[in-house]
């Protein structure tokens, strides 16, 4: 009788469907996986490290780098921790412009996880149709804070600036590649401020989501390639510290805006969707009812933002700069302007823990504070890392075609599991 | 019931079924979080008590990084007293007298946890500090499945050991990497640079080319106003 040996496969770190950079090692009998080692580090770039040498208020945009589809999630994080470090508060038009915010970028990642996921399995339209929609948002990062992607909005005490009264349009002179007519259709939305295009866009969304839904919800294959596969039980799941979609897809009630509620998550109304089997199918409908639930509370945001006004930052110059007209008339401004972008400012000594719900789970910071104007020690609980860290049991005893499906329901993103 | 009123009820549960465990510990409360540091002999003693009793019931931990205390509330810039000239208020860049960080290497590196209860809805921070020579702490794989990269990862970073853990290998940095890049003695930029040589038709690493530099200096300033705060918030 001939022997019969295991066949070891690599798997990426250029695979398509392994979301970045994760080499996989897997350990095959044939076509089932024996063991899955994933090897991780190869976007390691140091980020607690350079926090350490960098004033509070400079490692902000690394947080954007981390989880980089979810980018303001993590700078509400950091930030969180900072103010509970200094003891500040944000005013609560901030609150609500950081609940708003953090919801459009739950669907923007969402959006990513959906359409990725989709690819993954074999259905190419949901990628075109999650990129068509997720362009409209990333329009509202760039109204609001200049940049599509790493924002570098929120800060410490508050927001950046408040929203702007005119969402940017495109220019509207005809060109070789639009004509007049199709830049006016496309500027339809964009006639008002930016409130009004978040609004326009949550009445289409529902519709977009549904369009989702009729490609996927009931699709036969989509069910053969995701009922029973990565089956975690409640147990399982607590103890390998799944947090998010992952721990809800679970049957477990938990997020932490209903439990611990921060920004302004105790104000407005939603739902958290909880899973049966703890299937990859389960964690999808979870993840498609939370763009749902997240288009309700922008609505309800963009609502309270219109009926309320007021300051956006808080009113301190020892944590938020002065404005440029105090600037220049003030000179006690002007010192703490120059103070606080030269130096910084000093909390004291202590360490705090922030955690908020992230689209992929609990994104918390850890930060060590020695009274010092950077942080002695900054470390970042990336929810991925744990999730990945479960690959080994998810996969085992699967196909290997499965292997991409668990990836994907993991909503693996490496900037944040490298750090 | 209030996040105060749950930490209350943390704290009296946590000193009742400590002592009657026997275990040592010293409890902090501070900006509205509990830290409760044990022994590193009773490291995993501790983790399985606040797992498993009814009334902490830490299902999850959500956490576990390391800390190293070697240039704690050590600054670059001098505050204390201004020359009268020049730009001189810069002091060396931070290096331990070795005499200092011997007599302090017994509390040098911490290992710190944090947990989560589901059934509480409520948070604690769970540390232990380990000595010099023997950087080993138990394992708490066995207590909670997910320590298992956590712990991989504080080795990759510190070099602390943790004993009983299944496979304690590197992960994040590159294979064959050389040091703990998380350590205070360990200098940003690292210690190899490597490029590609043409040469000899492969990736070469050489030691680094660049000078170690400061933009912003490390200042240490003690603010009366946010020790006030800090008051506040505790009482909030």
């Amino acid at each position: 009788m001939p022997e019969i040996r295991n066949y070891t496969l690599n798997f990426g770190p250029q695979h398509p469907s392994a979301h970045g950079v994760l080499r996989l090692v897997l350990e095959l009998d044939g076509e089932q996986v024996v063991r899955a080692d994933p090897h991780i580090g190869l976007l390691h770039r140091g980020t607690e490290k350079l926090a350490e040498t960098k004033p509070f208020n400079q490692s902000i945009g690394y947080m954007d780098r981390l989880d980089y589809v979810s980018m303001m999630c993590n700078e509400h994080g950091y930030v969180l921790a900072i103010e509970k470090l200094l003891g500040i508060e944000a005013p609560i038009r901030a609150q609500y412009i950081r609940t708003m915010f953090d919801e459009i970028t739950r669907i923007l990642n969402h959006l990513m996880w959906l359409g990725t996921h989709a690819l993954d399995v074999g259905a190419m339209t949901m990628f075109l149709y999650c990129f068509r929609d997720r362009e409209d948002l990333m329009d509202c990062y760039e109204a609001v804070s200049g940049a599509r992607l790493h924002a570098t909005y929120y800060r410490p005490g508050g927001v950046y600036r408040d929203l702007p009264d005119q969402m940017p349009r495109y220019e509207e002179k005809a060109s070789r590649w639009h004509s007049a007519d199709d830049i006016k259709r496309r500027n339809v939305n964009r006639e008002g401020s930016l409130l009004d295009f978040i609004e326009d866009f949550c009445q289409r969304f529902d519709g977009y989501v549904d369009e989702y839904e009729t490609l996927l919800t009931d699709n036969r294959i989509w069910k053969q390639r995701t009922v029973d596969i990565g089956v975690v039980t409640p147990q399982r799941a607590k103890q390998l510290g799944f947090t998010g979609p992952m721990l809800r897809g679970s049957g477990i009630a938990w997020d932490l805006r209903k439990k611990q509620p921060y920004a302004a998550y105790n104000e407005v109304d939603f739902d958290i969707p909880v899973g049966k089997n703890g299937d990859t199918y389960d964690r999808y409908l979870v993840r498609v009812e939370e763009l749902r639930q997240s288009n309700r509370i922008i609505k309800q945001c963009v609502a309270w933002l219109r009926a309320n006004s007021g300051p956006v930052m808080i009113d301190d110059h020892k944590v938020a700069p002065p404005s440029r007209t105090q600037m220049k008339e003030d000179m006690e401004a002007l010192i703490h302007h120059f103070k606080l972008f030269t130096e910084g400012y000093c909390p004291p000594p202590g360490e705090v823990y922030a955690a908020v719900e992230a689209p992929k789970g609990e994104f918390g910071v850890y930060l060590v504070a020695d009274g010092a104007n950077k942080p002695y020690r900054m470390k970042v609980r990336a929810p991925g890392f744990p999730h990945l860290a479960a690959m080994d049991e998810m996969v085992r005893g699967h196909m290997l075609s499965d292997v991409t499906t668990v990836i994907g329901t993991m909503d693996v993103v490496f900037g944040e599991i490298d750090r | 019931m209030s996040m105060q009123d749950r930490l209350d009820d943390l704290v009296e549960a946590i000193e009742e079924q400590f002592e009657e465990a026997e275990i040592e510990f010293s409890l902090e409360r501070a900006l509205g979080e509990v830290s409760l540091e044990v022994d590193k002999a009773d490291w995993s003693k501790a983790a399985l008590l606040l797992r498993n009793h009814a009334d902490l019931a830490f299902e999850q931990l959500i956490d576990l990084c390391a800390v190293d205390y070697l240039t704690y509330g050590q600054g670059e810039w001098n505050t204390a007293d201004a020359p009268n000239t020049g730009f001189g208020r810069g002091v060396n860049a931070i290096v331990t007298p070795p005499g200092v960080a011997e007599a302090d290497q017994e509390r040098r590196f911490a290992v710190v946890c944090h947990l989560l209860s589901l059934k509480h809805n409520i948070r604690l921070r769970l540390k232990t500090f380990c000595a010099g020579d023997t950087l080993i702490v138990d394992s708490l794989t066995p207590v909670w499945n997910c320590a298992d990269w956590f712990e991989r990862e504080a080795f990759d970073l510190f070099g602390i050991l943790f004993d009983g853990h299944p496979d304690l290998r590197r992960i994040l940095t590159d294979y064959g990497f050389v040091g703990h890049p998380l350590r205070k003695d360990f200098p940003l930029s690292g210690h190899v640079e490597m490029r590609y040589d043409a040469d000899k038709g492969r990736v070469i690493y050489e030691p680094v080319s660049i000078e170690p530099r400061t933009l912003v200096p490390r200042t240490l300033r003690s603010d009366s106003r946010y020790a006030q705060r800090s008051v506040e918030h505790e009482d909030a």
